[in-house]
């Protein structure tokens, strides 16, 4: 039979109960739109925080202490106490392609005011931080250089500390109390919100003099990363060599050797970045796709019911001189026809639930090409995959005894 | 050829020899052996017998002399365990079972006891279906399926569902359906063993009338009567044949029609 006719036939066979195919449908119907969905939701994800990364100034350079492989940003920080404060003396004064530097550590701590606190991240670094970072204030200022060598018990906090401890209250000049001592906040830092990238909230923060941590607070010498800017976005890639060579010089690490540190510039960071969020939505989509398994194994159960349902029928045609691939192609024509069906339907239905979440929940959704050529592939893939056995088994049936089944 | 008269023929003009002479189905010492676990059922014991062009064949035994077996074996249902079958002098050992699906298209029609049509699909695609297998353009399966449905003369209920339509009428459409890719040989199983006496002798005044057209047409029954519209008989018994014998005086189904009461509708 021409591939026409034998659509026609597979049509007409499954329009013949309705209501059977429907529900047959449903699990790729549901299966597909789950993982259009959830594809939407982490790729949403990952373009937002990749816009982010990218605002963040495109001459932006981090080195962290340890060496992390790949993935996730939190493996391996602060696993070596190499890092320390004149390396970074060191990377503004003989780096050519380097303009700025802050180094930095933090640790957590609870904040009291009054009768309220709050537990927060507490970074220790110096004035070009917020330089770098740029990131302006809505009261006060930053702390000095001068804070800085005298270890003055100083404080910069975040909006999100600033609400849950101040309320309309103006907080600069107030006395905070952080581990046992008091601070005087000096300054409240603009929101930022939640950032992707780091899956925290940047406003959650507490950000003071780096001496006056190592000092007072964590008693550490050494530091967990150094945050730079290079001259220009062409130069990034010389400043990060220079840094890498002057480490590796200063930490004496031979050739070969691995290093105890890594540096990072935007891209590679945005990279990392990527990873993590491509990790993350490969499980999601791929916890979305077991349902799209149950939906094959739904349509192979129902196939097999159809073709013992029509025994008879297989047999008539058999009969009258179908061959076995005949058959085969009938069958699995009507087992591709549903998945398809189901996985137009569920790509429809994946569309309209990304668009509902990305309205009312406010996460940021994208749905790709890619996403929807590729589930209706596998739509296919698993239309063929699942309806193999069944129209097997109707192939290799035996015209006489099948035109004797009841 | 035959005369075909109205009337009775007698058996000086019914030898062999006024069928166009050459065999069309021709079986060599054919066994068929079934192996059902512990038992074996030889449902054929060596049948040797030749069928030519233009033949009406009635076949008849009692249940397990291998009838049925001889004539799925016939119509490439099935394979001989030991023996030859030449069909148009081709020996179907030989053959693959795309080959053979192929003989059941085109060379050989089936019409069965329970008609089995295709519920749900009407008297034209159920006449249709065996083109589509054969590979034919639209127009020319369509134009196909009408004059098939022409010739038995169901021209006004193309577009019937078998539900719609009586006993005589689906046996009708099985037929258009048997001879829709112009077969050589009619195979029918007991063709009027679900329709009342005067429908049975309708579908026997059709076979009568395609095989004046010089169709080869080889009929199972049980009923003497309807044995009696053919004008050979073949009786097996246990696996064999019994006995083969021209039939003296043919019924002929139009005169016979004459003489019964019509259906009241």
């Amino acid at each position: 039979m021409d591939l026409l006719s034998t659509m026609r036939t597979a049509l007409r066979a499954l329009a013949r109960n309705k209501m059977r195919s429907i529900l047959t449908m449903l699990g790729m119907v549901i299966g597909v739109g789950a993982v259009i969905a959830m594809l939407g939701i982490g790729q949403g994800a990952d373009q937002t925080m990749q816009k982010q990364i990218a605002n963040l100034g495109s001459n932006m350079l981090f080195v962290t202490s340890g060496s992390m492989n790949l993935g996730g940003l939190r493996l391996g920080w602060g696993a070596t106490k190499t890092l320390v404060r004149d390396d970074v003396t060191a990377m503004v004064k003989e780096c050519h392609a380097v303009a700025a530097a802050a180094p930095g550590t933090q640790t957590t701590a609870q904040v009291v005011y009054g009768n309220d606190n709050w537990g927060t991240r507490v970074t220790g670094t110096t004035p070009e931080y917020f330089e770098i970072r740029t990131w302006p204030f809505q009261s006060g200022a930053s702390f000095t250089e001068d804070d800085v060598t005298t270890a003055a018990n100083v404080a910069v906090i975040g909006d999100t500390v600033r609400k849950n401890l101040f309320a309309a209250t103006d907080p600069v000049g107030k006395t905070v109390r952080i581990g046992n001592l008091p601070f005087m906040v000096v300054g409240v830092l603009e929101a930022k919100g939640q950032s992707p990238a780091m899956s925290e909230d940047q406003d959650d923060t507490i950000i003071m003099p780096l001496t006056t941590l190592q000092k007072k607070i964590t008693g550490q010498t050494w530091l967990r990363w150094v945050m730079l800017s290079a001259k220009s976005q062409s130069a990034s890639y010389a400043a990060k060599q220079q840094i890498e060579a002057l480490l590796r010089d200063r930490h004496r690490i031979r050739e070969g050797q691995p290093d105890d540190f890594s540096v990072r510039n935007l891209a590679e960071f945005a990279q990392a970045a990527s990873e993590t969020s491509s990790v993350m939505t490969l499980l999601l989509g791929s916890i979305a796709g077991i349902s799209l398994l149950v939906g094959g194994v739904m349509i192979m159960n129902i196939m097999l019911v159809s073709v013992t349902e029509r025994t008879r029928e297989i047999g008539i045609r058999l009969a009258i001189g179908a061959t076995e691939s005949d058959v085969q192609h009938q069958f699995l024509t009507e087992a591709v026809v549903i998945s398809l069906l189901g996985g137009a339907l569920g790509i429809l239905i994946g569309l309209v639930a990304s668009f509902v979440i990305s309205t009312t929940v406010g996460w940021p959704i994208l749905v790709s090409p890619m996403a929807i050529a590729g589930s209706a592939a596998v739509s296919m893939a698993v239309g063929i995959f699942f309806g193999y056995y069944p129209a097997q088994k109707a192939a290799q049936l035996d015209p006489i005894d099948a035109l004797r089944y009841e | 050829m035959n005369p075909s008269g109205p009337n009775a023929l007698s058996s000086q003009e019914t030898s062999p020899a006024s069928a166009t002479g050459h065999a069309v189905i021709a079986v060599e010492d054919v066994h068929k052996t079934y192996d059902l676990g512990e038992t074996k059922v030889h449902a054929l014991r060596g049948v040797t017998l030749s069928i030519r062009r233009g033949e009406f064949v009635a076949i008849m035994g009692a249940s397990g002399s291998g009838k049925s077996t001889f004539m799925n074996i016939i119509g490439c249902l099935d394979k001989p365990s030991s023996g030859r079958y030449l069909l148009e002098d081709t020996d179907v050992a030989q053959l693959d079972k795309k080959q053979l699906a192929g003989i059941r298209n085109r060379k050989i029609g089936f019409v069965f006891q329970g008609f089995n049509l295709l519920a749900r699909t009407s008297a034209l695609e159920n006449t249709e279906l065996p083109t589509l297998y054969a590979r034919i353009d639209r127009a020319e399966r369509h134009q196909r399926a009408v004059d098939a449905l022409n010739m038995v003369g169901l021209s006004e209920r193309m577009d019937h569902f078998p539900s719609q339509l009586s006993g005589g009428q689906q046996q009708r459409v099985a037929i258009a359906r048997a001879l829709v890719n112009r077969p050589s040989i009619l195979l029918a199983d007991e063709p009027t063993g679900n329709l009342d006496s005067r429908t049975s002798v309708e579908v026997m005044e059709i076979f009568q009338n395609l095989n004046n057209k010089g169709l080869t047409i080889i009929l199972v029954t049980h009923e003497h009567d309807i044995a009696q519209f053919a004008k050979r008989n073949i009786i097996f018994r246990d696996g064999k044949v019994r006995r083969d014998e021209l039939i003296t005086t043919q019924s002929i189904a139009s005169e016979v029609l004459k003489t019964m009461p019509t259906v009241e509708e």
